[in-house]
């Protein structure tokens, strides 16, 4: 691991003047669960870490209509276990339960979260060419073994996939990121915070130099709809997804009156199903138009010469959640 | 500038020791090589395993993915601060009499995050299997995904599912 400064910043402003200093590479560090990893390989190699960790931003409050707003630093283990999460947004607290391990989940933030990098094993080894570690190197992925890979929204220079489970949920949740940086507030909605690869992979979200996430909202118009998170891995526990599902929903009258699905393991950002709530939206619930919607989202879809099963798979995931949801029989798709 | 070392104070087992490490030195090789407590163990060193886990405050974090410095004024606990007075812990204790372990490597973790597992259940936190109508008990699929943070190469985890169980049940008295 490199060598760097350490400072531990006691208030926003002075973690955004530390990192906002010209010609220093800075880092934020919170649980350090990803980054010191990723410095131990030397993928990351800042010459200066602001650890925000004791920045008073460890609290989950209630907002107005049944909204709720997470604290930066509140810790995944927390987030999970917080009453009015498991009674307002239960998604999120299955979501996070459903990644890494206990331990990993006592150190991990709500923004570190966020902030994580992809598991993209071309990127951790520096030995490969990768566009995202080393812009401009190429993409051993691409021609490599890609069974890990990105199915939507991939680009020639890069399919790598976004590894939070958590992060899926906050997608269909429809999740505001609020973040102070050097020219003040702003608030992002969640669609908006992370990247498509296109021509530039090494930037993974649509945050600024200096800028720091201090909390993430949840809607209430988001809160108390029927919801289940489904993830498909290669063992029982403690393992990234291939696929996951996110999905909440309203069914009155025989019709899908509210729908919102997000999906893991399968893109470059959490990816929100926008094209099959479409279809779904106003629909009654069958089979049928599960799997038609399913199809609908993956008509784009591009398979590799190893992640070709994930569009089988993700239609199955989808189908299925959706059924268990609506109580319908999905059978196979 | 980066290099040098700095002051860290660290509170392990109930003791305060001043340190001077470089800000890079991880939590798990401040105990190690700057404290002497070599129980908590270097398996993967990249959080993947669970050897290094050691107890914050009374919960379990990999010490391999944390920097000492970050840990500060904070109660840290390792498996050399679980006997009391000579006294094992009831799930050192209970380790031993059901063979919880072939080489022993991942032990020390093994323990440590069992200790805050049992701590975690009583205090009623869920866990990915969790359903809404679960039976109150700690059932075999609660306990392998609890755990599964820690692994064991041995395979000894028969073993290792009848300890945690046996002292669970003892600690529960």
């Amino acid at each position: 691991m490199n060598a760097f400064e350490y400072v531990r910043a006691t208030d926003h402003q002075s973690a955004i003047d530390l990192a906002s200093r010209p010609a220093v590479s800075a880092r934020f560090l919170a649980g350090g669960t990803n980054l010191i990893d990723l410095m131990r390989e030397g993928v990351e190699q800042p010459r200066l870490l602001v650890d925000v960790t004791r920045l008073p931003l460890s609290t989950v409050e209630e907002r107005a209509n049944d909204g709720v707003r997470i604290g930066a630093m509140v810790r995944n283990s927390h987030l999970a276990s917080h009453p009015i999460v498991r009674e307002r947004f239960p998604l999120l607290s299955q979501a996070i339960l459903n990644g890494a391990s206990a331990q990993l989940r006592n150190m991990a933030t709500t923004a570190g979260n966020l902030m994580q990098r992809t598991r993209c094993y071309y990127f951790y080894d520096t030995a490969s060419h990768c566009n995202k570690r080393e812009p401009g190197s190429g993409c051993d992925a691409i021609g490599g073994f890609n069974r890990i890979h990105a199915i939507l929204g991939a680009s020639s220079q890069c399919i790598a996939t976004h590894p939070s489970d958590m992060c899926v949920a906050l997608a269909a949740l429809d999740a505001i990121v609020n973040i102070e940086g050097p020219t003040g507030a702003r608030a992002v909605p969640f669609a908006d915070f992370h990247r498509l690869p296109g021509e530039t992979p090494d930037v993974d979200t649509n945050l600024l130099r200096g800028e720091l996430i201090t909390s993430v909202d949840l809607p209430g118009s988001s809160a108390g709809l029927r919801s289940a998170y489904r993830k498909v891995r290669d063992r029982a526990s403690y393992a990234f997804a291939l696929v996951s599902v996110a999905a909440a929903m309203r069914i009155s009258d025989g019709r899908i009156r509210d729908v919102r699905l997000a999906l893991g393991g399968v893109a470059h950002k959490p990816w929100r199903a926008v094209a099959a709530e479409r279809t779904l939206l106003g629909a009654v619930p069958t089979p049928d138009a599960f799997a038609h919607a399913a199809d609908a989202e993956l008509a784009p879809a591009v398979a590799r010469a190893h992640n070709g099963f994930k569009i089988a798979l993700t239609k199955r995931t989808l189908v299925a959640v959706l059924s268990e949801l609506s109580g319908v029989d999905g059978g196979a798709a | 500038m980066s290099n040098e070392r700095v002051p860290v104070s660290l509170k392990v087992n109930g003791s305060i020791h001043s340190l001077l490490l470089e800000p890079r030195v991880s939590l798990l090789d401040a105990l190690r090589d700057h404290l002497s407590l070599p129980g908590t163990k270097k398996g993967c060193n990249q959080g993947a395993c669970g050897a290094c886990t050691v107890l914050v405050d009374g919960e379990r974090i990999n010490s391999c993915l944390t920097l000492a410095i970050q840990y500060e004024d904070r109660e840290i606990q390792t498996i050399e601060g679980l006997v009391q007075n000579g006294v094992l812990h009831p799930l050192q204790d209970a380790f031993i009499t059901h063979d919880g372990f072939q080489c022993g490597y991942c032990t020390p973790g093994q323990i440590c995050s069992a200790v805050a597992m049992v701590a975690e259940w009583k205090a009623g936190a869920l866990s990915a299997v969790t359903k809404p109508d679960s039976p109150p008990q700690l059932s075999d699929d609660e306990l392998r995904e609890r755990m599964s943070g820690n692994l064991c190469r041995c395979g000894a985890y028969v073993g290792i599912r009848a300890a945690i169980r046996d002292a669970f049940a003892e600690m529960s008295r």
